[in-house]
């Protein structure tokens, strides 16, 4: 960690988005992690990719559970409601929000003891609910808070670095995510900023129930030889399916791709997620196509990586709600109300 | 042998096999005293299944109107052949019997000391119909047509209240009005005076209203604004989640776009069912839950979070007995304490106590309003006696002037000109400090919401004084909700007296009525039926004005005596428990025996002159 604050004064060159904000406006708190983790590029890559939505800060929601992970939110968007919950149990707690209050984009951030151990219920759950948001999961495969334990994600045949040898098999949380119906899953890396960054804002944008599993090496407890979530065995083992670039639909496409190598998924909104492919027969809007791709590299021990799947049509919690366009937190006695005529009806009816 | 002579006060009980469709011919019978004026209370006893296991069904006419149970029983219809030894027991000497004859028993099946009135049920059945699930239903709209005629209930109430069931379902109609005259006329030529039991036209049912209190308690949150529920079926609470799912969908729906005004998550248990509470608290919509006692003990982690980071939240817990299955579809009161003290850290809460239907549906909406006030959990404690019995109670009401009281919300308009704002900064006095919603403010107002571990502005503070100022707040917070929860109702006997009895929710019926059976027996005593939890001073005033405090209640180990104890600094001497905890509902019979026999004890002394009990 640093103990450097930096300063409040904006440097009057900075870049502003289209919204007159900088990155700076998009900042945090200090960060209390270790030096060199891979949550704190994760959320670089969050302030990143807000800025670059052009999304006024105090619009986005950030929920999280307990844990390294879940300290995050504190460390990005600063001018944000924040909601540090309960351990696993982020996923209810931001489905609530999100019924209070449609206007507002929700990102839920959590960690694999957070979401795969003592929350694998309400991970599965909010899937299946699809609600609006964008689920990021800083997954190290190990308990860092509590100093090194096994977390569910840690591969089978992997070792602590005490050197026990993990012999549990792996809660595979992109396999799960598409089994209960999330309508947008993705896998990055901490070390790869480039891939990252789009992989999120797209999950943003998505108007349903979007995660993004994000390998992120803990280098307290989980980056020796024998870790399959260490920075250097992500490096060697890591096979991209796609690189994929993120439009928003007001937005000029400016970069000029190469026929036949780039397909296009339109989204719901307008937006356009183009991506260029690096295994020629990969289609990340075929779930079932997606969900064997994801066991074929993990029986031979290769990281998937990039947009795995997505459905352009996806629907959210609200939509299988028929709820009112207007936040439930904005509504008063005239629209909650019957009234006390009604009442009077209601009890001639009970007599 | 001695007959059992009453007009318009007895007790029927119905043995019936779960799942055989007593249910509704039974409810039909109850509602025909309603309709002939007489006050009624009936109760459902039954067991943990939906098909097979015995159910009964308690039904007490009271021209009197006492609405709690009475215990005995003078008319047992025992339809149900697993319990009929039970069954028969349970008479009271000089009752009657009332059973299906189409198979003869031995006489040692019966008893000496009570009237048998046998009809051959079956053999009618059989002869009418040929469907076996005919034959079934109809039998008990037969025997509710035969005991018409034995009460000498109208015939025509009963007709309309079948014409009102089956509006606009005339397939059933008529073979259900038939089956009905079916049983009335066997039993006016073959039956005839077979009872002393009579019903006769009154005038004492008034303008109330007949329904649960789990239903009350949904239009109540309908009434009161809850927009988000978040639920997990559990008995005895799972009818009130889907009652006001009805309500909404009668009431909630844009009339225009079709579109909802609520929202409903069944979720997958109850620890993501007060999750969901709490985040739509935090994001400014009133939400709430209903579930029972084990679902409280899994939401106690969450609850603990919304008393610190100072969430609104609505529980009704509708109580019930412990875990497993069984006595869960039985009554208590046996939560108090693991809800006022509910969670981990110093933490206490508000609990609200309704007595019937009527304040199931006040104390909802009134809920719903201190939450968001006193920014904090708070519970609606009703049980399974007001939740899942239909009650004859106060019509509702609502003044239309009235307005959700939202508590301390800063507005964009606000923290724009400039006010000071600290999420956990007490700048009224009251312990309640300012929150605002989030996305209210692009600079101003944000901050991250904790447990424990943050200063009056929400920043990051592990200190310990920190800790200790946001939690003698709380508790400066909770003095401020003493007096704007429901206040006490005392009832003074107008006489002086050392005694004095404190009750609470589902107990009043039948502390009305022992009330008025110690008064007749020249025992006077002051009640004071508590509403709410935090006590105020009117609690501790009516515990100092008498030399011993009966606390009436339904669990072991006298919950709310040891809650009245701690809170108050009473001597425990001072305040005796009255408990009835068997699963059924308390007695009058039961509390007046209780207070009597220990007046008499406590009076050993001669009494002086004005100085009576």
């Amino acid at each position: 960690m640093t103990y450097i604050t930096k300063p409040k004064l904006h440097h009057p060159t900075l870049q502003q988005n289209r919204i007159g904000y900088t990155r700076r406006d998009y900042e945090g708190k200090v960060s209390t992690l270790c030096a060199g983790c891979g949550h704190d590029s994760i959320s670089a890559a969050l302030i990143q990719s807000f800025w670059e939505l052009d999304i006024e800060p105090h619009k986005v929601a950030k929920l999280s559970g307990i844990g390294c992970s879940s300290k995050t939110p504190d460390y990005f968007l600063g001018n944000s409601h924040g909601f540090n919950t309960v351990h696993g149990r982020m996923p209810s707690v931001l489905t609530g929000a999100n019924l209070a209050n449609r206007e507002l984009i929700y990102i839920g951030v959590s960690g694999d003891g957070d979401s795969a151990s003592i929350g694998l219920g309400q991970f599965a759950h909010v899937m299946r609910r699809g609600v609006d948001m964008a689920y990021i999961l800083e997954n190290n495969g190990v308990y860092g808070l509590t100093k090194g334990q096994f977390s569910a994600t840690a591969d089978f045949g992997s070792r602590s670095k005490r050197g026990v040898e993990n012999r549990d098999s792996a809660v595979d949380t992109v396999g799960l995510a598409l089994l209960m119906g999330a309508s947008y899953v993705a896998r990055g890396f901490s070390g790869d900023k480039e891939q990252l960054v789009p992989l999120l804002k797209a999950a943003i944008a998505h108007p349903g129930a979007a995660f993004v599993d994000v390998i992120s090496p803990c280098v307290a407890f989980n980056n020796h030889a024998g870790s399959t979530k260490s920075y250097d065995y992500v490096r060697e083992h890591n096979e991209a399916v796609s690189r994929l670039d993120f439009w928003p639909s007001r937005e000029a496409i400016t970069v000029s791709y190469e026929e036949g190598a780039v397909i296009d998924v339109p989204q719901h909104d307008g937006s356009i997620l183009k991506l260029r492919k690096l295994d020629g027969a990969y289609d990340p809007t075929d779930r079932i196509a997606a969900m064997n791709a994801i066991a074929r590299a993990a029986a031979v021990g290769e990281v998937l990586t990039g947009l795995l799947y997505v459905d352009p049509s996806a629907e959210d919690l609200h939509a299988h709600l028929s709820t009112v366009e207007l936040p439930f937190n904005r509504l008063g006695e005239q629209e909650l109300c019957p009234g006390s005529a009604m009442l009077d009806r209601i009890n001639a009816s009970l007599r | 042998m001695k007959r059992i002579e009453a007009v318009n006060d007895f007790v029927i009980k119905f043995g019936n096999v779960n799942g055989s469709g007593s249910a509704s011919a039974n409810e039909l019978f109850a509602k025909s005293f309603l309709r002939m004026g007489i006050p009624v209370s009936p109760r459902n006893i039954f067991p943990s299944n939906i098909q097979g296991l015995p159910t009964w069904y308690e039904v007490r006419v009271t021209e009197a109107g006492w609405l709690g149970r009475r215990g005995g029983v003078d008319l047992m219809v025992a339809m149900n052949p697993q319990t009929w030894d039970k069954d028969v027991r349970e008479i009271d000497p000089g009752g009657y019997l009332f059973y299906d004859n189409t198979k003869s028993l031995p006489a040692s099946k019966f008893r000496d000391d009570i009237h048998v009135v046998g009809m051959p049920l079956t053999e009618i059945c059989n002869a009418t119909y040929t469907d076996a699930r005919e034959r079934q239903l109809f039998k008990n709209i037969i025997y509710v047509g035969a005991l018409a005629a034995l009460l000498g209930i109208e015939p025509g109430v009963i007709a309309e209240l079948i014409g009102e069931q089956y509006k606009g379902k005339e397939k059933l109609l008529k073979p259900n009005l038939n089956a009905f005259q079916m049983g009335f006329h066997y039993a006016e030529e073959k039956l005839k005076d077979a009872v002393g039991l009579k019903v006769q036209r009154g005038y004492n049912v008034g303008d109330r209203i007949f329904i649960d209190g789990n239903s009350a308690a949904g239009l109540g949150m309908v009434y009161g604004g809850a927009t988000v529920c978040a639920w997990y079926p559990i008995t005895p609470s799972s009818s009130l989640a889907e009652a006001f799912q009805r309500y909404c969908a009668r009431l909630r729906v844009d009339k225009e776009t079709g579109q909802n005004r609520f929202a409903i998550v069944q979720a997958e248990d109850e620890l993501a069912s007060i999750g969901v509470v709490v985040g739509a608290g935090w994001n400014g919509a009133r939400a709430f839950t209903a579930t029972s006692g084990p679902g409280i003990s899994l939401m106690t982690e969450f609850i603990g979070l919304a008393y610190f980071a100072e969430i609104p939240i609505t529980i009704v817990d509708v109580q019930r007995g412990g875990p497993s299955t069984g006595m869960p579809t039985r009554t208590q009161q046996s939560d108090i304490l693991a809800c006022a003290y509910a969670s981990h850290g110093d933490t206490k809460h508000v609990l609200l106590f309704p007595e019937d239907p009527h304040e199931c549906f006040e104390h909802a909406a009134i809920a719903l309003d201190l939450a968001d006030r006193l920014q904090t959990p708070v519970f609606v404690m009703t049980d399974l006696d007001i939740g899942m019995n239909q009650r004859l109670t106060k019509p509702f009401t609502w003044d239309d002037t009235r307005r959700y009281d939202r508590g301390k919300v800063m507005t964009v308009e606000e923290l724009e000109a400039g006010k000071e704002f600290g999420r956990y900064l007490d700048v009224d006095g009251d312990g309640i400090p300012y929150r605002t919603y989030p996305g209210t403010h692009p600079t101003k107002g944000g901050f991250f919401t904790r447990g424990t571990t943050k200063d009056r502005y929400a920043r990051y503070s592990e200190e310990g004084p920190v800790y200790v100022d946001n939690v003698q707040r709380l508790l400066r917070k909770f003095e401020t909700a003493k007096s704007i929860v429901p206040q006490p109702v005392l009832r003074g006997c107008g006489k002086k007296t050392r005694f004095g009895a404190i009750y609470y929710g589902s107990t009043s019926p039948a502390m009305d009525e022992a009330y008025a059976a110690l008064e007749a027996a020249g025992i006077a005593i002051d009640t004071l039926r508590l509403r709410a939890f935090p006590f105020n001073d009117t609690v501790s005033d009516f515990i100092a004005e008498h030399d011993q405090v009966f606390v009436v209640e339904q669990n072991r180990d006298a919950q709310l005596r040891s809650l009245l104890v701690n809170e108050l600094n009473i001597d425990p001497a001072r305040l005796m428990p009255v408990l009835h905890y068997d699963g059924t509902p308390i007695t009058a019979r039961f509390i007046a025996s209780e207070i009597s026999e220990r007046v008499r004890v406590l009076n050993v002394e001669p009494l002086k002159k004005g100085k009576a009990a």
